[in-house]
């Protein structure tokens, strides 16, 4: 059925997968400094986080991945003709792709992680404090294994939908699971099969995604009573 | 004195200008015009998407299995599946067909971009107002609906006057948040060639390089209307569900800490 396009498609979903997992892990560490930020004392910092999330919610993922593919090799350029020197850059499509989404969605983290530390007893770090932890440590061993317990749902909802997110990728070539499919579509004349397929396995990733998530949200709350 | 309108001649006098202004003028009223055809597919969709979706989750919430089982399937594949494999799957996808399509008249219609845009988009959300609305009518309490069967009403009378007003309040906030996302998913549209606001802006970008002054004007709109559609949600949801909200002290008490989160999947 897949006339020998078989292999491609597979390495195309290993790569969205692989691009997916790198978004994820840049929108996570995006989001805890922003959440950080929008939570701090600071004003310059809350105006700051509220800025990014304002800005990158307003603006299709589409233009935004435009912007940082054509746009950061142009800045990079002309900052360099600035300083006398003519260099031509090609933009790596995997870190162009990775960066506009891992910034996307640690937009959506921000809110994710804000919600979370919110969520977490003031007491406990009040208690740290005073055993003689410093706000360091006090994070680390109190806040942080908490908080994936309040971030865990919402973040499982987030990577769903950025999974979903790096098909745009393929717009900058990257040959990840829709690129490879519109590749063997163009070549064998079954459109309609090659996109069936590409659809089909992102419903697999969902679905694996789902199961994984289930299993994640009951190691997390191991040690919570219910009802 | 310098007019306010003559900002190319105040552009020429800034060299060092980090932007060009004059590029910004020029293509605005390009521009404008893309951002017309997607506030059309945006409002177009919507509209079809969400007559589709009010039958759909009455077929939903059905007990039998022979209607309920394909919304779910529907439901399931247009919310798994990335916008742009669907559109590409109806725009490309269809050439496969495209035999059979002539055969009953229909390949003059799949052929056009435009058709398969708004199929494509009307589709998607009518999956995703599915399953809002599905929430919502189940989220009305069961007392209301007891109580209504017992002052005799039933069937689509109840729906009207009972269920329906009361889901509908209650899948506000969400839909407002599904319109957002659909308005900006029809950026995905200039991929198949049309001339929406990021297709007129990839055009202009291709014949004058100026990445920034274009893409990000183009950005500024898009912020502009996402943030007004917002904005009207909000009144919206202030006149209808008024009656809701809680007191400013309440709800300083019982404040969901993951309240206000965006989720395009909830």
């Amino acid at each position: 059925m897949l006339q020998g396009w078989g292999d491609e498609i597979l390495r195309g979903l290993g790569m969205t997968v692989l691009v997916g997992l790198c978004a994820l892990a840049l929108a996570i560490l995006l989001g805890l400094l922003g959440s950080w930020a929008k939570l701090s004392r600071s004003t310059a910092l809350r105006a700051l986080a509220t800025l990014y999330t304002t800005v990158v919610r307003g603006v299709p993922e589409l233009l935004l991945l435009l912007i940082v593919y054509y746009g950061t090799p142009t800045a990079i350029q002309s900052f360099a003709t600035y300083l006398g020197h003519d260099i031509r850059i090609d933009f790596n499509p995997f870190i162009a792709g990775v960066s506009t989404i891992g910034v996307i969605y640690g937009a959506f983290a921000t809110e994710v992680f804000r919600g979370a530390f919110l969520a977490l007893d003031k007491g406990q770090q009040e208690a740290a404090r005073a055993v003689g932890m410093g706000r360091v440590l006090a994070f680390r061993r109190i806040v942080l294994p908490q908080v994936w317990r309040f971030a865990l749902p919402g973040l499982g909802n987030l990577w769903l939908v950025l999974i979903k997110a790096t098909a745009l990728i393929s717009v900058i070539q990257l040959t990840e699971l829709l690129r490879w499919s519109d590749i063997a579509a163009r070549n064998t004349r079954e459109p309609f099969t090659f996109f069936f397929v590409a659809a089909c396995l992102y419903l697999l990733i969902t679905l694996v995604s789902q199961v994984a998530l289930q299993r994640a949200e009951a190691w997390a709350n191991r040690g919570i009573r219910r009802g | 004195m310098e007019s306010l309108f003559d900002l190319r001649a105040l552009a020429d006098r800034l060299p060092q200008a980090p932007v060009d202004l004059a590029v910004i003028v020029e293509s605005l009223p390009q521009m404008l015009d893309g951002l017309v055809l997607t506030l059309e597919l945006t409002l177009l969709s919507l509209a079809i998407g969400f007559a589709a979706s009010l039958g759909l989750v009455m077929l939903r919430l059905s007990h039998n299995a022979l209607l309920w089982m394909p919304v779910y399937g529907f439901v399931f594949f247009f919310r798994g599946t990335p916008l742009l494999v669907q559109i590409f799957l109806i725009y490309y996808g269809s050439g496969q067909f495209r035999l059979e399509l002539t055969e009953i008249g229909l390949w003059a219609w799949f052929r056009d971009a435009y058709f398969c845009a708004v199929l494509t988009l009307t589709l998607n959300t009518a999956a995703y107002t599915t399953e809002i609305l599905r929430g919502a009518i189940r989220a009305v309490p069961h007392g209301e609906v007891e109580a209504a069967r017992a002052c005799g009403m039933s069937g689509s009378l109840l729906y009207r006057r009972i269920i329906l007003p009361k889901a509908f309040r209650f899948a506000l906030p969400a839909y407002s948040n599904e319109v957002v996302f659909l308005f900006q998913a029809t950026s995905l549209v200039s991929i198949i060639t049309l001339m929406d606001l990021t297709g007129v802006a990839r055009t202009l970008v291709s014949k004058t390089f100026d990445v920034y002054e274009i893409y990000i004007t183009a950005g500024l709109l898009y912020l502009v209307v996402t943030y007004g559609i917002l904005g009207i949600f909000r009144t919206v949801e202030r006149r209808w569900s008024g009656h809701l909200r809680a007191r400013p002290d309440e709800a300083r008490k019982r404040r969901d800490p993951l309240a206000g989160i965006a989720t395009p999947m909830s």
